[in-house]
């Protein structure tokens, strides 16, 4: 437990009972929560090894609702968390015990299909997944598909801008992403976009998403849909050396085939999924899963000249799947990775971008480092975009481990921005990196953030403690509680 | 102020030290990139970044170029064609347009957030926008974002500045993506069509797996482009003949999508609007339009519309900018209110607290 959070405001704390009052005022008796046996549900996320109760849960179920909460919250100076389905793994969601939780979860309404200019327009608790089932029958679908698709909602991934594996083609949220309905810490409600193809005046839609809550609650969006591809096939190349396989990555990328996905496995990952799944890899040190779409001859053809690229660096194996049963068998392994580390222990998944370019030295320093930290980490991750997510593998239960894991991350992240590239690539800052900002960003370059976060939210209410270092926050938020 | 000359600074440090100074003056500066965007009608000192040029790093194998805002947007057409690369968002080259002599830059490409058709297919501007490095109105050099695909880390201020029209930063490094341009491309011309017929003909190829990557109608004809490897593309433009027989299509190597992109069928005078709108609601638009006098054309399927005549289209529509005033009056950008309007404020003051950074230009 190495990261600190403020300590709770007491007259926040003292006025507990009036402010669930006043939440009850405003809403439906079912929608406020302050029953610590129900409110402990909502302690963490997905990030757990960090928790605390908040003072209250709200669960509205529209817009206007929203604004009712922000309304009695941002009189009475209460902190506000906003949650989605709570799968952050940086503790995005993670509350404070002066705070309200704000879920999403009763806010799942489909409100609008328009297939002719191509978006849908949804209430933010509806989950990923469930918007592109909603699309199917129209034939499209909604691009961005983090793994946690099936749980993880529209409000978090606006939040997080999160990705997925097929965002090399597709883009991630941010790309995706046309309007949302947005209430502000006063209660004012404002449209930003919408089914236009650009906003009016600044790009304020730009800053919201990703901004992990910081800036105000998003209730509705605009979605922006594509027609389903004919079809999709996925091949799989073993090599036998890292660097051979980011080399087959960067030509990959370089020829012009534009795969919707290239995923790498290397070696412990490898060997964990084996024993899990039994997917059938090839014993080598590095896998990639490269998926092209398209027509059958068109993905007969991008997957010729993917071969051709390949077969120059000598791979162990270039397999290819012929119908739908081997091109599970392809993903099979892949899909069950984090849950095949998840039985060798517990984890931390890591999320650093670098330069494509990078990988193969990236790889090499980051077994390194795990020599070094005495932990195994095992890698899994959209090469196509340097996308990295080294698991570093410990045991919760052995004292002092979760800290060594947590210095062994935080060396990997610091590698990632000294060769060129970020902290984080789709799991958002949170608490996690909150307090490795500072490797990546000067003074000054934080504390424009920080600006813009003064002039959406004045009082600093919303999600309290993410993002920002505390040390540098502490005047923004000290003049905010003026 | 006796100074008339423009101030052409040549790195960085120098911008910063012009803007500081202006600040604590509260002198306003005209930000000009190469000069062939929108005028700023309001009388002020120029900073030119013309001779803040220069290409950086362009990695092809990582498809990512840092560049100085000056440099010009040929060179690095040219820089990444060598390469069979391109910036996928095709930005326009609006001199014919603007009547300017300068040359479109790079950091006015992105200052505008300028797309071209292919925006439909693969996002504006912005979504191409990596990072950037820029001097805020007190002189402040800073950064944000980075050089990789994927990155959230912290505010996406990147967003914010492409398209803000140096009314918050002058730009002085932008990151793009690149990406590699297809082998190949054909388009579909559908002569003597009217706007509704034409908004047909979108909705049915943008509602297939094809990956149209233009969607324009230019003086009565509408144009789709398909792009892809070679294989692919012939399996395209079968597949869209067959779909669409019933408008008959021809078939035309070479169209004009240069032109289409630069809207060089609106050269020379007269106002000019740029509407951006529900891609279904254009044809009714454009009627309207029409019977104030003037000429439309379509593109981004139906998404944006130009319009040169002399009706003002905001009763219409009120996502309208003027991009070439000659003669009408009223703001250049549609006019805000409420919260919104507040928070552009807000982010303004924040980035140029004495208001020094092309001053009016956004405002109402
Ligand atoms: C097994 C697993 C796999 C994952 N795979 C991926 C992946 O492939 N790609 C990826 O990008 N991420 C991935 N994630 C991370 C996570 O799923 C994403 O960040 C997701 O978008 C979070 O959505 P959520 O609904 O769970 O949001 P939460 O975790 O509840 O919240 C996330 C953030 O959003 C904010 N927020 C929530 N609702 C709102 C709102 N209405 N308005 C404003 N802010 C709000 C919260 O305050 C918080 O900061 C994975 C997580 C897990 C556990």
């Amino acid at each position: 437990m190495s990261i600190a959070m403020p300590a709770p405001d007491p007259r926040v704390l003292a006025q507990a009972s009036q402010i669930v009052a006043a939440l009850r005022a405003v809403l439906p008796p079912d929608a406020v929560i302050d029953d610590p046996r129900e409110t402990c549900a909502y302690e963490c996320d997905a990030l757990t090894a960090y928790r605390c109760p908040p003072l209250a849960v709200v669960l509205p179920r529209s817009t206007e609702e929203v604004a009712a909460v922000m309304r009695v919250c941002g009189d009475m100076g209460v902190p506000v968390v906003p949650r989605g389905a709570g799968t952050s793994l940086a503790g995005g969601a993670l509350p404070t015990a002066d705070c309200v939780i704000l879920g999403t979860m009763r806010l799942c309404q489909v409100l609008e299909v328009d297939t002719d200019n191509r978006f849908i327009r949804v209430q933010t608790g509806v989950t990923n997944l469930s918007v592109s089932a909603e699309l199917e029958p129209h034939g499209f679908f909604y691009a961005p598909d983090p793994s946690s698709q099936l749980a993880c909602t529209i409000a978090g991934n606006i939040a997080m801008n999160s990705g997925g594996a097929h965002c090399l083609k597709y883009g991630v949220t941010t790309n995706n992403l046309l309007g949302a309905t947005v209430v502000l810490t006063t209660g004012e409600v404002v449209e930003l976009g919408g089914p236009e193809m650009g906003p009016m005046g600044l790009d304020l839609l730009g800053i919201l998403c990703g901004s992990e809550g910081q800036l105000g609650v998003v209730t509705e969006a605009v979605l922006r849909i594509l027609p389903r591809p004919e079809g999709a096939r996925p091949v799989l190349i073993g090599f036998d050396s890292a660097e051979t396989a980011g080399e087959c990555v960067a030509r990959i990328i370089r020829s012009g085939v534009l795969p919707v996905a290239i995923e790498y496995m290397d070696e412990p990952c490898l060997r964990a999924v084996e024993a899990f799944a039994k997917a059938g890899y090839p014993d080598c040190p590095a896998v990639l899963i490269v998926e092209v779409e398209g027509s059958r001859a068109e993905i007969d053809d991008q997957i010729a000249r993917i071969r051709a690229i390949a077969d120059a660096l000598h791979p162990v194996e270039f397999r290819e799947s012929r119908n739908a049963d081997e091109a599970l068998a392809i993903w099979k392994g892949r899909k069950s990775a984090f849950g095949a580390m998840g039985r060798l222990g517990d984890y931390i998944c890591l999320d650093g971008t670098v330069p494509v370019g990078q990988l193969p030295h990236t790889l090499r320093r980051i077994g390194e480092l795990s020599r070094q930290h005495g932990l195994e980490v095992a890698n899994v991750f959209h090469a196509g975009d340097g996308n990295m997510h080294p698991l570093i593998l410990f045991d919760a239960n052995k004292p002092g481990d979760l800290a060594r894991a947590e210095a062994f991350g935080a060396d990997i992240l610091r590698l990632c921005v000294a060769v060129g590239g970020c902290l984080t690539g789709e799991h958002g800052v949170g608490v996690e990196k909150r307090d490795l900002m500072g490797d990546q960003y000067a003074p000054g370059d934080l504390a424009i953030q920080m600006q813009v976060k003064d002039v959406f939210d004045p009082q600093w209410l919303l999600n309290p403690a993410k993002v920002f270092p505390l040390e540098a926050s502490a005047a923004h938020r000290a003049r905010a509680a003026e | 102020m006796t100074v008339a000359l423009d101030l052409a600074p040549t790195s960085e440090a120098e911008v910063s030290e012009i803007l500081a100074d202006c600040h604590a003056r509260r002198t306003p500066l005209r930000i000009a990139g190469g000069g062939t965007r929108i005028e700023n009608p309001f009388l002020a000192e120029t900073l030119s970044l013309s001779r803040l040029s220069g290409v950086v790093t362009y990695s092809p194998g990582e498809m990512t170029l840092i560049a100085r805002p000056g440099t010009p947007l040929p060179e690095v057409r040219q820089m990444l064609a060598a390469e069979g690369q391109a910036l996928a968002f095709e930005p326009p080259d609006l001199r014919g347009v603007l009547g300017g002599n300068g040359t479109p830059t790079l950091g006015g490409v992105v200052a505008a957030n300028a797309s071209g058709p292919r925006r439909l297919l693969t996002g504006a501007c912005r979504d191409h926008l990596l990072g950037v490095r820029f001097v805020d109105g007190r002189g402040r050099v800073l950064k944000n974002g980075g050089r990789v695909m994927k990155n959230v880390t912290g505010l996406d201020l990147s967003k914010l500045l492409a398209g803000s029209h140096g009314t918050l930063a002058v730009l002085t490094e932008v990151v793009l993506k690149t990406l590699p341009l297809s082998p190949a491309r054909t388009t579909l011309v559908f002569p003597g069509v009217t706007e509704t017929t034409a908004l047909r003909i979108f909705t049915a190829a943008l509602s297939t797996p094809f990956e149209v990557s233009g969607a324009a109608h230019v003086g009565g004809t509408a144009y789709l482009r398909v792009e892809g490897l070679e294989g692919q593309l012939a399996y395209r433009r079968d597949r869209l003949l067959a779909l669409l027989a019933d408008w008959q299509p021809q078939v035309m190597e070479g169209a004009p999508w240069d032109a289409i992109r630069d809207v060089a069928h609106f050269a020379g005078g007269g106002p000019l609007w740029r509407i951006l709108c529900k891609p279904t609601d254009a044809p009714s638009l454009c009627q309207g339009l029409r019977a104030m006098g003037g000429d439309c054309s379509l593109d981004w399927g139906g998404g944006l519309i130009w319009y040169r005549g002399p009706g003002n289209p905001r009763g219409l529509a009120p996502h309208a900018t003027l991009v070439r005033r000659d003669g009408a009056t009223g703001p250049a950008f549609p006019p805000l209110t409420g919260a919104v309007a507040r928070l552009h404020d807000g982010l303004r003051r924040t980035f140029d607290p004495a208001g020094i950074l092309n001053p009016g230009l956004m405002d109402a």
